[in-house]
């Protein structure tokens, strides 16, 4: 008998299987769920990106790109960030093309942590910075954002968690699952605290076309002193609707990005091929399409956080991403028996806030990813399971 | 707000007042008047339901007919058109560019229904000069709604 414990490093043996995969599993069994669980836009990509696609596909570009990514979409990403953010890239240099901004997330801790080192790592938050963290052998420290302080980071807490083994700090802004964002002067706080020390910011904004107020996202590198201590982390599976694409880039300075390249060419060679040609039709053609599915995002966005309210389930207004994510406190349930008795009782499926790490108890994670009538419908069945918890 | 609020009614005219308010951003007072100035103005012209038919009653028929036209001097197409427009039969009515004048959108109990309309009414109007008559054979979408069953939500459920 071959012992496979023995075979699997203690690390991936150390790290737990996401919690709500085995309640998910459940709501698969039944036919009649009303789910506002998925993370991915329900939208289509655009039809003149799929069509890029196909085109590419008709011409033979079926071969590797070079391993940064195509230049054209390199130049592409560094006119739409200029544009986006008012920070400047070379394309030739700073910019790496990359599966998903997952591999951009993983590349690029793999590239800075020696075994030991610490990265902060606000939560709740999506699920990814920790697991990767400890499979580079790196201490995760959590910062554990607050309702009352609108699931920001606070340059207290910042000042708190770092110690002489901070290697980076993770900003997942706009927030999947909080739907909190960071303003202009939150970001100037922290960087005040960080302009003088070898930290990186690894600035997840892969929601960033995602935020309901007029030109609201600001990315941390555009701070002063800040884009040499920052990568930025974006992709197109949000804003263009393209998760299965698997697409996304990562920008910043060439010492850095020039490691990330490095692991990125061993591990992947390239990002692919029909996805890189299909990216430049959605940078240059799709602002109109994005502006439309945002404006239906707002829409659901307005529906869904009265619908809780209204339910009595407290929900901030999230000011960016596509999630709800209601304090269901008042139910006197833990957020996981939330979920599992609503699923069980009306069969509407929300993730408990807990699997998104600290300070998720007592929140429950809704997309809106869904239409309105579902989103309707899911309310209603929830209105109806809160007053019979509450008898 | 107008604009938004048509689109909204036109996807789905059953949101109720307090729900557009609510995507809209705005009071349900303030919807319910631009509904009604809506309506006053002849923007929103009616409310109707999308049904498919064929799950009801498969036996009755639609056809498209072509129609072409002798304009009158003084009144173009419109005298004639508003007298097509008229028959309870007609669905709809579209002037059209190209090779023929008028779109006409008939409905009856079945092909011989609508057969003899076409050859007794519209046929024998006076400055109708010939009719092409397609049937519909099957429709997948009406009104911007698709009528045969959607793609189901193949989002993996358990994604973060
Ligand atoms: C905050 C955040 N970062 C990164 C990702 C990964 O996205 P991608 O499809 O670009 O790998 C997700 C996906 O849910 C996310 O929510």
């Amino acid at each position: 008998m071959i012992d496979y414990s023995k075979i699997l490093s203690d690390t991936v043996q150390s790290i737990k299987p996401s919690g709500i995969r085995k309640f998910f599993d459940i709501a698969a069994t039944m036919d009649d769920v009303i789910s506002l669980g998925v993370g991915e836009p329900d939208f289509q990509t655009p039809w003149s990106v799929r069509k890029a696609g196909i085109t590419s596909l008709e011409k033979g570009k079926t071969k590797y790109t070079s391993n940064s990514g195509l230049e054209l979409l390199r130049q592409e990403i560094s006119n739409y960030i200029d544009r986006k953010c008012g920070v400047n890239y070379d394309p030739k240099h700073e910019i790496l093309i990359s599966v998903g901004g997952s591999e951009a997330i993983d590349a690029t801790l793999r590239a800075i942590i020696t075994p030991g080192d610490e990265v902060i790592i606000p939560q709740p938050s999506y699920v990814c910075y920790e697991p990767i963290t400890q499979l580079c052998g790196g201490v995760p420290v959590i910062i554990e954002t607050l309702a009352e302080n609108d699931f920001k980071v606070t340059p207290e807490q910042l000042k708190a968690a770092i110690s002489d083994k901070t290697k980076a700090l993770i900003l997942p802004y706009p927030c999947n699952p909080t739907g909190a964002i960071m303003e202009k002067a939150d970001l100037e706080a922290l960087a005040q605290i960080l302009r003088d020390t070898n930290i990186l910011v690894i600035s997840d904004e892969i929601y960033s076309e995602l935020t309901f107020a007029e030109n609201s996202h600001v990315s941390i590198a555009s701070i002063d002193g800040m884009r040499e201590r920052t990568v930025i982390v974006n992709g197109f599976s949000k804003t263009f609707s393209m998760t299965g694409w698997r697409l996304g880039f990562a920008c910043g300075p060439q010492e850095i990005i020039a490691q990330v390249t490095k692991i990125h060419q061993f591990a992947i060679m390239c990002a692919p091929t029909t996805s890189q040609y299909a990216a430049i039709e959605a940078l240059r053609n799709c602002d109109e399409a994005v502006a439309d599915m945002k404006a239906e995002y707002n829409r659901r966005r307005r529906l869904i956080v009265d619908g809780f309210n209204k339910a009595g389930l407290t929900c901030r207004e999230p000011k960016g991403a596509f999630y709800a994510f209601p304090c269901i406190k008042s139910t006197g349930l833990t957020s996981e028996e939330f979920c599992e008795k609503l699923l069980e009782a009306k069969h509407v499926a929300v993730v408990p806030g807990t699997a998104f790490g600290r300070g998720g108890e007592g929140f429950v994670r809704a997309s809106y990813c869904y239409s309105t009538e579902h989103i309707i419908e899911a309310l209603r069945r929830i209105e109806e399971f809160v007053k019979e918890i509450n008898g | 707000m107008r604009n938004e609020l048509l689109k909204l009614l036109s996807q789905n005219a059953r949101y109720t007042v307090e729900q557009l308010a609510t995507m809209l951003s705005v009071t349900p007072e303030a919807v319910a008047a631009e509904i009604e100035t809506l309506e006053k103005e002849g923007v929103v012209c009616g409310y109707k339901t999308v049904i498919d038919w064929e799950k009801v009653d498969a036996t009755s028929v639609s056809a498209i007919i072509e129609l072409n036209v002798v304009p009158k001097a003084d009144l173009g197409f419109e005298e004639v058109a508003q007298k097509v427009a008229s028959y309870p039969e007609v669905e709809a009515v579209y002037l059209m560019s190209g090779g023929y004048d008028l779109n006409v959108v008939v409905k009856g109990k079945n092909l011989h229904d609508v057969a003899r309309f076409v050859a007794r009414e519209l046929a024998t109007i006076d400055s109708v000069t010939s009719t092409a008559t397609h049937f519909v054979m099957r429709r997948y979408k009406e009104m911007d709604v698709k009528l045969c069953e959607g793609e189901p939500d193949d989002r993996g459920t358990y994604l973060l």
